[in-house]
Order: structure tokens, then sequence, then C-alpha cells
């Protein structure tokens, strides 16, 4: 938030972007029954200017878990090529693939690492255990985990999003409905940013399979 | 692979360089202007800021003058290194992720403070563009600008560009965004340079356009 403006003869002179929003984007999970979702805007930016309307910052991990990262651009990329490196290396030594609790921990020390020149990204974490059981949970740029059964968000709407989801979720969606309530949600907060937009994908995830669909949304 | 030392760095300073390059039917275009200017005196007005990385690749830089040169310099060495190793010429894909690795790797110990324009062309891929930022942003594209010169341009490539567009068509496209270019942008940036990059290689269209 603005520091308050003083007096001066000077022309008024707005604060930095803070450089989490340097890029823009947001992404937001949300959990059903025996489903996870997990959607996110396709926005490129470089502050003001948009750059390219079909960036991806959601990414697969594992059939089915998914990453999604909001922040610095070049970090999201970093830290994508970071977790599949270190993925692929952890299929090869485990022989099987990684469980969402277990990520989300590697994803947690991955961050804290760099407590001291971190890494500007925070991570939302979607995935199906053997069991079917939905796991949610999102991240700040130090990797403090915030494990949630409801819905998890992250960028430069997190507020608004926090908002629209509150007032739309419930629980024990089906995959269809769940697909319908992250739609609105993420579409509602992400028209009232300016940094966020210019396209959406919603990722469902279920015992089946993945559906991804992109929104048809307010290209502004 | 080569090296580059290091030495202590402050950035960014505010970009002066335009650059423009847009995809068309099997080429990329790539412009640049031509000046090289500090503060109030304009010391040169060909420059060439579009940096050919092999026969099917051209890397244009903005940015703070040492550093462009200087990683672009690299980069192109080190991408012989590769061909010459390996036997093998880079795609236009694995020179952008090299790049980008490169300017991420460096962001944190002494950052390069240069944008990028990659524009190459691959036999089974045809033609590609890809935009880089100083931070290590890296975005395939079909058309992009850097520079100030992006805040008049962008719109207008926007506006006009269309997949498929054949020479003659992005030509005028891109002589039209330098007028914008001309016509709005405080900084006098005259002389432009032009080059294309196709399944037959470089070509140089304009020194001084």
């Amino acid at each position: 938030s603005h520091p308050p403006s003083r007096p001066s003869s000077r022309t008024a002179r707005s604060p930095p972007m803070s450089i989490l929003e340097y890029n823009g984007g947001c992404v937001l999970a949300m959990a059903g029954k025996n489903c996870v979702a997990i959607a996110g805007d396709t926005r490129l930016g470089i502050q003001n200017t948009t750059i390219a309307c079909d960036a991806n910052r959601i990414f697969k991990m594992e059939d089915r878990l998914f990453l999604g990262l909001t922040g610095l651009m070049s970090d999201i990329t970093t830290l994508e090529n970071t977790f599949k490196f270190k993925l692929n290396l952890y299929r090869m030594k485990e022989g099987r693939s990684v469980k969402p609790e277990t990520f989300s921990a590697l994803v947690s020390s991955t961050l804290y690492e760099k407590r001291f020149g971190p890494y500007f990204a925070e991570p939302v974490i979607a995935g199906l255990d053997k069991d079917n059981k939905p796991f949610l949970c999102s991240m700040d740029l130090l990797g403090c985990v915030a494990e949630t059964t409801t819905f998890a968000v992250s960028g430069t709407c997190a507020d608004s999003l926090f908002g629209t989801c509150e007032t739309f979720y419930r629980p024990d969606l089906e995959p269809d409905q769940l697909f319908e309530t992250i739609s609105q949600s993420l579409l509602a907060a992400l028209d009232r940013d300016c940094l966020s937009g210019w396209g959406a994908v919603v990722h469902v995830i279920t015992p089946e399979g993945v559906t991804t669909k992109y929104l048809k949304a307010r290209m502004d | 692979s080569l090296l580059p030392s290091p030495r202590p760095h402050s950035f960014p300073p505010p970009a002066m360089d335009s650059l423009i390059s847009l995809v068309g039917d099997g080429f990329v275009i790539s412009a640049a202007d031509a000046s090289n200017a500090r503060s109030v005196v304009v010391m040169k007005t060909d420059q060439d800021k579009i940096m050919h990385l092999d026969e099917h690749k051209l890397l244009s830089m903005a940015g703070e003058p040492g550093d462009a040169v200087y990683f672009t310099e690299y980069i192109q060495k080190n991408i012989h290194l590769y061909e010459l190793k390996n036997g093998v010429v880079m795609s236009t894909h694995a020179v952008a992720n090299y790049a980008r690795g490169e300017l991420a790797k460096s962001l944190r110990k002494r950052p390069y403070s240069v944008n990028l324009n990659l524009a190459g062309y691959d036999k089974k891929v045809g033609p590609s563009l890809y935009f880089m930022d100083y931070l290590g942003t890296m975005k395939k594209v079909d058309f992009t600008a850097q520079g100030y010169a992006s805040f008049f341009v962008l719109s207008t490539l926007d506006r006009h560009w269309h997949k498929g567009m054949t020479e003659s068509d992005a030509i005028a496209l891109v002589k039209k965004c330098i007028d914008e270019v001309r016509l709005r942008f405080m900084i006098n940036q005259s002389k432009f340079m032009i080059k294309i990059v196709d399944k037959d290689g470089i070509r140089v269209l304009e020194t001084g356009c």
C-alpha cells in the first residue's frame, strides 16, 4: 500500500512496483469430491505493458499433480526447470512417482534454501494422492506452507481471489461443478486486476484423467 | 564453456535502443535502430545491434552497450563451441533456453542489463521468435518490440500482423512501425537496420532505413 504523500512542489510519484507484481499473474486451486482443479491466467507483462497472452504458469509434475507459480516469470521458469530436474532424479532413484505432500515439502525447502535471497515466486500445489483424496497447498516466496482442504490462491489479485472463492466455494463438488465454480471465481477476480487476465486456463484433475480448458475471458 | 569475468555493476539504465521483430511466412524480420548515443551526444548512426549467431539465427540486443555486446558475443561463441564439440547446430529453441539460463544464472551474481530478441529459422520448426528480458524472462512470440519503441509499436503490430505474412507485407509493416517511432519518440532514431532470416540464411535488407 502507498505511504502517505507529503506536500511537495515536485510532481507526484507513485512508489516502485513490487518485484512480485512485475510480470503479473494469478493462480487458484480448488478441491472437490475426489477431484481438484487448478486455474490461472495467461498474461505475461513487463509492468504495465503486455508482452504475451499465452504464457503458462501451471505445470504438470505428475499425472495427478500440478504446480502453479505466480510472481517473477524468470524465477517461475527457473523453478519449473529445477523441479522437473529434481523429480526426474527422484523418479529414477525411487522408481515411483512423488506424493503430493512430499512434493510440497520439496518445494518448501527449495524456496527456503534461498531465505536471504529468495526466488520471487509463490507456488500453489494441487494434486490427488493415491486414494484420490485432494491435496491443496499454497506457499509464500520463502516456502511457508499453508495446506488447505478448500481452495488455495496466489498472485497479484490474491486478495480478490480469496473473496470470490469464499463466496462461490461449496464442499464436495463434482468435476463439472468444480470447473464452473473455479472458473467463475477466477474470472470475477481477474476482471478487476489490470496485471492479470488476457486469457485463462483451467485443469480439472480426476482419478480418470485431466481435462484442460481455456476460458473465454475479457482480453484487457 | 567460456566464462565471463565478474565486475561490479549498477543497473538498469534507461535503454534507448529500439528493437522490432516479427514472424512471417517462413521468415523472421528483425529491425533495430542504428544510433549509439549517450546523454546528449550521438556517437554513431550505423551501429549494428543485430548479431548473427550462426547462419540461421539473429540476436538483437538492447540495453547497456558494454553488457549488450559482451553477453551476445559470449552466447555466440558458446553456440559455436557447442557446434564444434557436438557436430550439430543448436536449434533456436535451445539457443533461447541457453541464453535465458545464462541471464537467470547471472541475475543474482553480476546481472547483464541486456534485453534480447532471438529470431531463427529451423528446418523442422520453421521460423521462430523469442523475447528475452534482462531478468531472464523468456517467451516465444509472433512479434515483439523492445525499448521505448514497444510503447508505440506493439499496438500497430497487434492491428496489422497476421499469421503467414508475405515478405513485402512484413517489410511494409516494419516500416510502418519505424515511421511510428520516428513520429512519436522524443529521441531522434533516424536510422534503422533491418535484417531477415529464412531457410536460405540471413539477408541484410536495409542498413540505414
